[in-house]
């Protein structure tokens, strides 16, 4: 077992290591296990379809303590107003089924209940659900692009993304516009199946948006997601991984640029309750200006029965000007020696003197220096992403928002 | 004709108990066509001085002059320095995650030159000027400095020096952790700028190994803080047989 934790001032960290043999008393919401049982310390104790199970949060809980609760506009406490729909707009390539459904369709929900108020009270209050299914081996080549436009009011949303034995599918979210959006989504991954998925969060000024991206593995199943989160006033993704079969893989990456009065927070859950599954965590953020805020959370539980896992997560944060506070809290939690790996690292600083010193020795000019290291910080995150004009499109983003501070 | 002129140069870093002085008053003249050996023991300043000319932000200028061609070289950011002709060889080349040598060359040719050379002529030239140099293509599209040997290192800094062509280059240790074959090769390529007679070299060294390589016109002995003394390539025969003992008291290799 290796690890590692350079922590940053906002950094904290944990490894937690139970012993063998001890009873299986961590029992995680989402993983489709009941609200009666025991669940672990870090997540909230209930999971349940029903917002009314979850009590106000006020700020105080642990997965609350971080995210301005003031700045939801009611999403937390049922106070939201102005209900309207989002437009969801879906484009696939040829054997991709895309379906519109009501609530008590089959397949939405499969993934698990929602684990906290904002997510029950989206999957309380959706109209209708969008399902994207890629049959047993299909591999179109092309992705599947969901576009979420938001119009100026509060909405609710559930998609349904299931990718079949065999199957290969690339699905980029887009999410752009002006809202206060919470949704749940799902991604079933089945068997031998291989699913990636990019989600973009460029809302405009103003929006809010939280959201619960849950994949649930079958056996030998790959699962790589990239989350790319630029624009919006409070934007908190919680992604989370669980698995119901040997073999899994997943990967989680993630890039993040917070300016000024932005909120930007990643919580992750990956919860490793069957043997020999992989799990890679990967989040860069960078922040500028006063008041410009972002949390990661990356919490990784191997439980007594995941003997065999191999698990690391990293997140780094560049701190661009004064002024800005990136919190950065691993925790793993592991309750088997029986493990081929795990460890963790989580470093915040500023631009490294020594590499602007280097490139302005050659002639590079001070902002320029700075735009390269930055680009090079995030290249590596863009680059698992594997679609060169989205890659492109995101890089020339990440470039914009740089040059308003340098 | 390009010159470097270093005039009573005073330099001091910050140190625990406030501001320490490491250099004491340099004295230098270096011209375009000319090679100067700088050759001090160990803590005598000689990379502060390297630094210093630089631009690093660590070191103070306290008092004196540098510089080049009569613009005042000190009041000139890091950037600004290297545009005007000055590069600094390092002797520990820092990483840079993410960045391609291929963009950061083209980047750093483009900011030297004034304007982006033409794509085709240029990959031509980068290509050409690795293999002299003999570094595999495929480094071009490593990240810079990120798991390079010691000696593709110092590779990396001599093919920016040929294709950047600055007027005065400074090369502080450029000889350290090089064995022999990666000595002779780094070697020729500082000859074959040296050869275009264009170029102004100031050679920062502890050993006199790599003199046998490039052979300097100007000797300087540098002791605390400054040059103790001047001679020509003699001097270096000198300090190979006697070591620095005779301007420090301690015995020291050279």
């Amino acid at each position: 077992m290796a690890s590692a934790n350079n922590s940053g001032s906002t950094t904290a960290g944990s490894i937690a290591v139970r012993e063998a043999g001890a009873p299986d008393e961590l029992a995680g919401p989402g993983t489709g296990r009941m609200v009666s049982q025991p669940a672990d310390a870090r997540q909230v104790a209930v999971a349940s379809y029903d917002v009314a199970d979850f009590p106000v949060p006020n700020g105080r809980e642990e997965d609350w303590r971080f995210t301005p609760l003031d700045r939801l506009r009611g999403l937390h406490d049922g106070t939201f107003g102005n209900v309207g729909e989002a437009a969801v707009e879906v484009e696939a390539p040829a054997g991709v089924v895309v379906e519109t459904v009501g609530r008590d369709d089959a397949r939405v929900g499969k993934a698990g209940a929602p684990v906290d108020r904002v997510a029950a009270q989206a999957y309380s209050a959706f109209e209708k659900a969008t399902v994207v299914t890629f049959p047993k081996e299909l591999a179109p080549g092309e992705p599947v692009v969901v576009r979420t436009r938001g119009t100026g009011t509060t909405g609710f949303g559930h998609l349904t993304v299931s990718v079949e034995a065999f199957a290969e599918a690339v699905v980029v979210l887009e999410h752009t516009g002006k809202a206060v959006y919470a949704d749940n989504v799902e991604f079933l991954v089945a068997d031998g199946a291989r699913l990636t998925v990019i989600s973009v969060q460029d809302w405009e000024d103003g929006s809010v948006h939280l959201a619960h991206q849950v994949a649930r593995l079958g056996r030998d199943a790959t699962f790589k997601s990239v989350a790319v989160t630029l624009g919006g006033d409070v934007v908190r993704l919680f992604p989370r991984v669980v698995y119901d079969a040997p073999g899994g893989d997943a990967s989680l990456y993630g890039v993040y640029f917070a300016d000024s009065g932005q909120h930007l927070e990643h919580r992750l859950f990956v919860d490793h309750d069957v043997p020999r599954c992989r799990s890679l965590v990967t989040y860069k953020g960078a922040l500028q200006g006063a008041e410009a805020r972002t949390v990661w959370i990356g919490d990784v539980l191997i439980r007594a029965a995941a003997e065999g896992t191999d698990t690391y997560e990293l997140n780094r944060n560049l701190l661009l000007t004064d002024g800005a506070r990136a919190d950065s809290v691993p925790n793993l939690e592991i309750e088997t020696g029986e493990i081929a790996g795990a460890g963790h690292a989580s470093a915040t600083g500023r631009f490294d003197d020594e590499q602007l010193f280097y490139l302005q020795a050659r002639g590079i000019p001070a902002d320029e220096a700075r735009r390269l290291v930055v680009r090079g910080f995030f290249a590596e995150v863009i680059a698992q992403i594997g679609l060169p004009e989205l890659q492109e499109r995101l890089m020339a983003r990440i470039e914009a928002e740089l040059e308003a501070s340098v | 004709m390009a010159t470097l002129e270093i005039r009573d140069l005073h330099v001091s870093v910050e140190a625990e108990n406030g501001p320490r002085e490491i250099l004491r008053g340099v004295d230098l003249t270096v011209k375009q066509g000319e090679t100067h050996a700088i050759m001090g023991p160990n803590g005598s300043g000689k990379s502060t001085l390297a630094y210093s000319i630089a631009g690093h932000p660590k070191y103070t200028v306290t008092g004196g002059t540098v510089t080049l061609d009569g613009e005042d070289v000190l009041s000139m950011s890091v950037d600004e320095r290297a545009r005007a002709g000055l590069f600094l060889a390092m002797q520990y080349p820092v990483e840079v995650a993410g960045v391609s040598v291929s963009n950061f060359l083209r980047t750093a040719a483009t900011a030297v030159r004034g304007e982006a050379p033409k794509l085709r002529l240029w990959v031509k030239e980068v290509k050409e000027a690795m293999e002299r140099l003999q570094m595999d293509p495929s480094f071009a599209e490593r990240n810079v400095n990120e798991g390079f040997s010691g000696g593709e290192k110092k590779r990396h800094e001599i093919l920016q020096l040929e294709l950047l062509k600055p007027k005065i280059a400074v090369l502080d240790e450029t000889d350290s952790g090089l064995d022999v074959d990666a000595l002779r090769i780094v070697s020729e390529g500082v000859n074959r700028v040296r050869d275009t007679g264009e170029i102004g070299t100031l050679l920062i060294t502890h050993y006199t190994r790599i003199l046998r390589y490039i052979k300097p016109d100007h000797v300087h002995v540098f002791a605390g803080g400054k040059i103790v003394e001047s001679g020509g390539p003699e001097l270096a025969d000198k300090l190979e047989a006697e070591g620095y003992e005779a301007y420090t008291g301690v015995k020291e290799t050279a």
